[in-house]
């Protein structure tokens, strides 16, 4: 019997074991997912968590119930992944042994990486939103918070979901001006970038939405330091930015599983092949998600565009056939701006997001690059699509997992 | 769009990025970086060129990079290349500056 193991069950892998357990023939092949944690999180919810826009319990549900029953789940913790001898060590000491291996183990944010950040102020008045400890905490702050200086913040690049620090303060005007306390706080946005928008098309086309909503830009700013007993932080240069209340997102690193296997990048990233996801040291392994360093937005709807051409090289592999070089870094993402309003982009590695429509080009009903309410809606109503069709592996209808480039305006495209 | 650079005909974008990396070459450079002020030193080239080697190898630039390159601490980074010192260094490397998916 062959054996296929999945590491993790987070979006990415979850959507593996569904795909592969219609596809990979039974009576040759089992698969096995290993997962330390029972709980699978929404993890686009956890946006709006802090706003009191979703409840605790439409973010999270018990993973099991998305695992097909024919995969062999485990609840372990992964000590090691040991690729020269094809073996996964649990921290109980089982031995899982693999013919091929998936890393799905994701990012995690890492705020020890600086200094002052994960101190004593941590969930006081310094807060992420990147996890449900931390999207929770904020929310019961805010509930009670009297307004002053709201500093949203990028520690460094790369980040999972690059857009949702940028929707944090869009949404976080429409919350206080909603409490009738906008005139009590003063929104700041500090970016390691030269600006909150980097690419010219969003730039030109998006810029207004920071001035309308009166939020200031503090741009090329590479933390050295929280100085959480003055309430502020610094950067390389000195320059000192004055917070209240400081949401950040802190460094995003792989998991430590792949640290102490010696597989990662200084990120602890998985050096992947950007087009076929199979892993550039070993060939029986391939990665997904977020765990790869991949040049792609780390994004939910990456994930689902890559878990589509992953399975397709897997049965490859395994047929000893060449694998497809197809995946084009596509992500789609909606980026709500706050007032019942959404954008949504479309992009992928050498096209950057512009106008157009989607997912029928010319028709839409969606508008890409443009705010309005239907985006909005798409954006809810992808909750539903998540828990019932993304994970469980089932084809969003017109979406393909390679960017199209019709109905869309290309033509001045350069990088 | 097209800048003369060097008495060359260089592509750039709206920024005065360079798009295509062959068009790159040390008297380019020198430019460029004239027109941010900066004058090339050894020590410039040798961040340069780790510049250039993470764009081949298509892997994130940031400061956390530079800190763990072992070619310069941060605070030589920000005397070399004042101000932005990541934006600027990419422009004068050839290379498209770190930027987000919009």
């Amino acid at each position: 019997m062959k054996r296929l193991v999945i590491l993790g069950a987070g979006t990415s892998g979850t959507m593996m074991a569904n795909h592969l357990v219609s596809k990979l023939p039974k009576k040759e092949w089992s698969i096995t997912i290993i997962d330390q944690y029972k709980t699978h999180y929404y993890q686009p919810g956890f946006l709006f968590l802090p706003f009191d826009v979703y409840t605790t319990k439409q973010v999270k549900k018990n993973g099991k119930k998305f695992i097909p029953k024919e995969v062999d789940y485990i609840q372990q913790k992964i000590d090691l992944i040991k690729p020269e001898d094809s073996k996964v060590i649990l921290e109980n000491g089982d031995e899982i042994s693999y013919t091929i291996l998936i890393i799905a183990t994701g990012t995690k944010i890492a705020p020890d990486e600086t200094e002052g950040m994960h101190g004593p102020k941590w969930y006081k008045n310094i807060f992420d939103f990147y996890t449900f400890e931390g999207a929770k905490s904020l929310r019961n702050k805010l509930r009670e918070w009297q307004g002053g200086k709201l500093v949203v913040h990028i520690t460094e690049m790369p980040i999972k979901c690059p857009v949702a620090p940028l929707e944090f303060a869009f949404l976080a005007d429409s919350y206080f001006k909603n409490k009738g306390m906008r005139d009590k706080v003063e929104i700041t946005f500090v970016t390691p970038l030269d600006g909150a928008f980097t690419k010219p098309k969003a730039t030109k086309a998006l810029h207004y939405l920071l001035e309308e909503k009166k939020i200031k830009e503090v741009t090329d700013f590479n933390i050295e330091r929280v100085d959480y007993e003055n309430n502020k932080i610094i950067d390389y240069a000195d320059t000192e930015v004055e917070y209240d209340l400081l949401v950040t997102v802190p460094t995003n690193m792989g998991d430590e599983l792949i640290e102490r296997s010696g597989m990662g990048d200084d990120l602890n990233f998985v050096p992947t092949n950007k087009t076929t996801l199979q892993t550039e040291n070993y060939d029986n392994i391939f990665a997904i998600g977020d765990a790869t360093n991949l040049p792609a937005s780390k994004a939910g709807s990456v994930a689902h565009f890559e878990a589509e051409i992953l399975t397709e090289n897997i049965l490859r592999y395994i047929n000893g056939e060449p694998l497809k070089e197809e995946f084009d870094g596509h992500a789609n993402c909606f980026i709500e701006t706050g007032n019942g309003k959404a954008l949504l982009i479309d992009f992928n590695y050498s096209h950057e997001p512009v106008e157009g429509t989607f997912p029928f080009p010319g028709v839409g009903p969606l508008k890409l690059l443009k705010e309005s309410r239907t985006n909005h809606m798409g954006k809810m109503a992808f909750r539903w699509i998540y828990w019932n069709m993304l994970i469980k592996g089932i084809h969003i209808p017109f979406v393909s997992a390679t960017m199209s480039e019709k109905g869309k305006k290309l033509e001045e495209v350069n990088e | 769009m097209k800048k003369l650079i060097v008495n060359r005909e260089i592509d750039v974008n709206e920024e005065g990025y360079l798009l295509e990396f062959k068009q790159w070459d040390r008297e380019v450079s020198e430019c460029i970086a004239g027109e941010c002020e900066i004058v090339m030193t050894e020590k410039h080239w040798e961040v340069i060129e780790y510049i250039q080697d993470k764009h081949l190898k298509e892997e994130p630039l940031s400061i956390r990079g530079i800190k763990k390159s072992g070619v310069i601490n941060i605070k030589e980074f920000y005397n070399l290349f004042p101000g932005g010192p990541l934006k600027k260094a990419t422009m004068i490397a050839g290379v498209p500056k770190p930027k987000s998916c919009i």
